[in-house]
């Protein structure tokens, strides 16, 4: 069976004064129902431009977007504005980071909800309607729905905020849910409650998800796949098993080694990945990644002037961008994060 | 949201009372002897010092003041030659015009309210569509007209504007009547086309503000997450703009046009100058030539009392768009 979600050769670009913005650069991913795809990077990759992309939120105006989106047998890419719309929030929806903002402040937080079933369901009657809201806000955990329905987001804490966004998302229950950095905004305690909360109404949905974060340890719980991206591109693709036990790109690597670890060493510090990600604009000849890369001079000096291409390597449906012998990337990983860490 | 109400308009009326105390001063302040003004033609010593008893200025200041007040709130007797009775609100007697500033006041009060409020209603229609205009195709054909209709209304004077109005659509056209103020219950029709040109070059010249305030405001909100979110539930174009951006963005234009409608209805003098009409604000000004203390005081009271009225309003109308600020 086809996946539910599937994206090919995916590029977005922005036209702006100083050049043009490949936030996107050719990116291809699949998930299907029930599944959970990761992905991660650091601020600027264009994993937000991607999830945009997803929902076809970018204004035609100011974006190009090429390649193929496909949901549900759907194409994307190019269908007018008013079909989309009618996927939109039916067959696939957004979560976004910080849910103070994407909750409308005038509105109390159950009408929002109801807006959302509404705009899909223009023929229920106001009761069902409203019932079925209450339900969908006590399923994602928020007590006394029928009271809180009526209130307002500033009366709502923020864990329940990023409920009610997803009572809001999941009230047409949509077979596709796009998490960006769901988790972020929240304490510790709650963003686990709230990964677990989506990985039970996934289970009960059969959701397909997109779980965008900069935050390997969240990816690490909920992920099935894990598709890894810099500077537009995807550097290393897998499961999660394979990406983040067995990581083969030198940028994984560093990801790895700056998450802090409880079981780790407490004397060995965090290993930051030296310097900036680079400007879209001007994206580094050859892998992207090299002039921060302590491995470059390793590659027999390809790494500053071809484009690694996504290759398979190590165990099946494992692939990465790198131009690092297999045999090299072995030898250095062995040695350098197994045992000590990436970067010292 | 009933404790904010009172507090509202526990404040307005603290600054109301603020301002009777101030433009009752103003009688003592001022370097002009007050009852030179207000004697008639062929003054003499005796008959200005009937009129200071009549006053009650040789009283203390405070039983002054509140006589004033009492004036106001119940009426009350104003002896001498106009003699008898004043009904509140008494806001005294005009030796200029030779009767009750409340009855002056009666009369060119419905002139403003006719000049300003159609025209308030017309520059924030006309402001929020262009701004809606331009800022839903920013850089486009549309925006820039726009930008520049709003422009030339921002750089242009009243007395211009109106002057060439009244040259091509009265003198030259002819399809309107010579300006000048009809009641409305009189005669609706009458009343409309004589204040017609007012209302349009106000709005005009108003607008331009409006407009440029809710392009910047509304670009704003579009760029907000719940301008997102909504696009994500697959909200249409009408709906995300119409209810969800709009609500956001024209709090801004209320605050103004609170303090622009509260200023307006103190006196629009150059409008009422240029289609010589006679409202408050003419009548302010020929008080003040004239020396008529009792009427300068009542129309400052009566300005001030518009500016607190709108912006309690303004505050109202807050607490009904967003519903945070209920709390506060």
């Amino acid at each position: 069976m086809d996946p539910y979600l599937r994206v090919d050769d995916l590029r977005v670009s922005f036209g702006t004064a100083d050049g043009t913005v490949r936030a996107v650069d050719g990116v291809s991913f699949a998930v299907p129902r029930g599944r959970t795809l990761g992905v991660v990077g650091e601020s600027g990759s264009g994993k937000s431009v991607t999830s945009l992309a997803l929902l076809g939120l970018h204004d035609p105006r100011r974006a190009t977007v090429t390649g193929q989106i496909t949901v549900g047998g759907h194409q994307l890419v190019g269908r007018p504005e008013t079909e989309v719309r009618r996927l939109r929030g039916q067959e696939m929806a957004l979560i976004f980071q910080d849910p103070l903002s994407a909750l409308h402040p005038y509105y109390p937080v159950g009408r929002q909800v109801t807006e959302a079933y509404r705009v899909h369901h223009p023929r229920a009657g106001r009761a069902q309607t409203r019932r079925h809201v209450v339900e969908m806000l006590g399923r994602v955990g928020i007590p006394q729905p029928q009271r809180r329905y009526d209130q307002y987001p500033h009366e709502f804490s923020g864990g329940m905020r990023q409920r009610a966004m997803i009572a809001m998302a999941l009230v047409n229950g949509p077979a596709l849910l796009i998490a960006d950095e769901p988790a972020t905004a929240l304490d510790v305690t709650v963003q686990a409650q709230i990964l677990d909360l989506l990985a039970d109404l996934q289970a009960e949905f059969d959701t397909a998800i997109v779980l965008i974060s900069h935050d390997l340890g969240v990816v690490a719980q909920v992920a099935d796949d894990v598709l890894v991206m810099y500077a537009g591109r995807a550097v290393e693709q897998g499961s999660a098993e394979q990406v983040l036990r067995r990581p083969q790109h030198p940028y994984t690597w560093g990801l790895l080694s700056s998450v802090p670890s409880l079981h780790g060493d407490a004397a060995v510090d965090l290993a930051a990945i030296p310097g900036h990600p680079p400007s879209l604009i001007d994206v580094p000849a050859g892998c992207a990644f090299h002039p921060r890369c302590r491995y470059a001079e390793h590659a027999g000096g390809r790494c500053r002037t071809q484009r690694p291409e996504l290759t398979p390597g190590g165990t099946p449906g494992h692939r990465m961008a790198c131009h690092l012998p297999a045999v090299e990337r072995a030898r250095r990983y062995a040695e350098d994060v197994v045992r000590v860490g990436v970067a010292r | 949201m009933l404790r904010f109400l009172v507090r509202r308009i526990l404040s307005a009326v603290l600054t109301l009372f603020a301002v009777s105390v101030l433009t009752f001063l103003m009688f003592f302040a001022l370097p002009r002897d007050p009852v030179s003004g207000m004697c008639p033609k062929n003054c003499n010593p005796e008959r200005l010092e009937r009129v200071r008893q009549e006053l009650g200025l040789r009283d203390p200041l405070v039983s002054q003041y509140a006589g004033y007040l009492k004036g106001i709130v119940t009426g009350r007797d104003l002896g001498g030659a106009q003699g008898g009775r004043c009904d509140a609100p008494c806001l005294g007697w005009s030796y200029v015009n030779n009767e009750a500033v409340t009855d002056t006041l009666a009369r060119v009060l419905p002139v403003t309210l006719s000049i300003v409020i159609p025209a308030a209603i017309l520059w924030l229609l006309l402001g929020v569509g262009l701004g809606m205009v331009s800022a839903l195709r920013p850089g486009s054909w549309w925006d820039r007209a726009a930008i520049g209709f709003s422009l030339t209304g921002a750089s242009l004077q009243l007395y211009f504007v109106g002057a060439v109005l009244l040259l091509v659509f009265v003198y030259t056209l002819r399809w309107l009547p010579v300006p000048g103020y009809t009641p409305l219950s009189a005669d609706p029709l009458r009343w409309a086309s004589g204040l017609v040109l007012a209302w349009c070059s106000l709005a005009f010249l108003f607008s331009a503000i409006y407009a440029r305030l809710f392009r910047a405001q509304m670009l704003e909100t579009l760029s907000e997450d719940f301008v997102r979110t909504a696009r994500a539930k697959g909200l249409g174009r009408t709906r995300v703009y119409g209810r969800h951006a709009l609500r956001a963005a024209i709090t801004p234009v209320v605050t103004v046009a609170g303090l622009d409608v509260g200023a307006a209805l103190g006196g629009t003098v150059i409008t009422e100058t240029t289609f010589g009409i006679q409202g408050l604000g003419r009548t302010a000004v020929d008080a003040v030539r004239a020396g008529d203390l009792p009427t300068i005081m009542a129309t400052v009271l009566v300005a001030a009392v518009f500016v607190v009225l709108a912006n309690l309003l303004v505050d109202l109308l807050y607490a009904v768009i967003d519903p945070r600020v209920r709390l506060g």
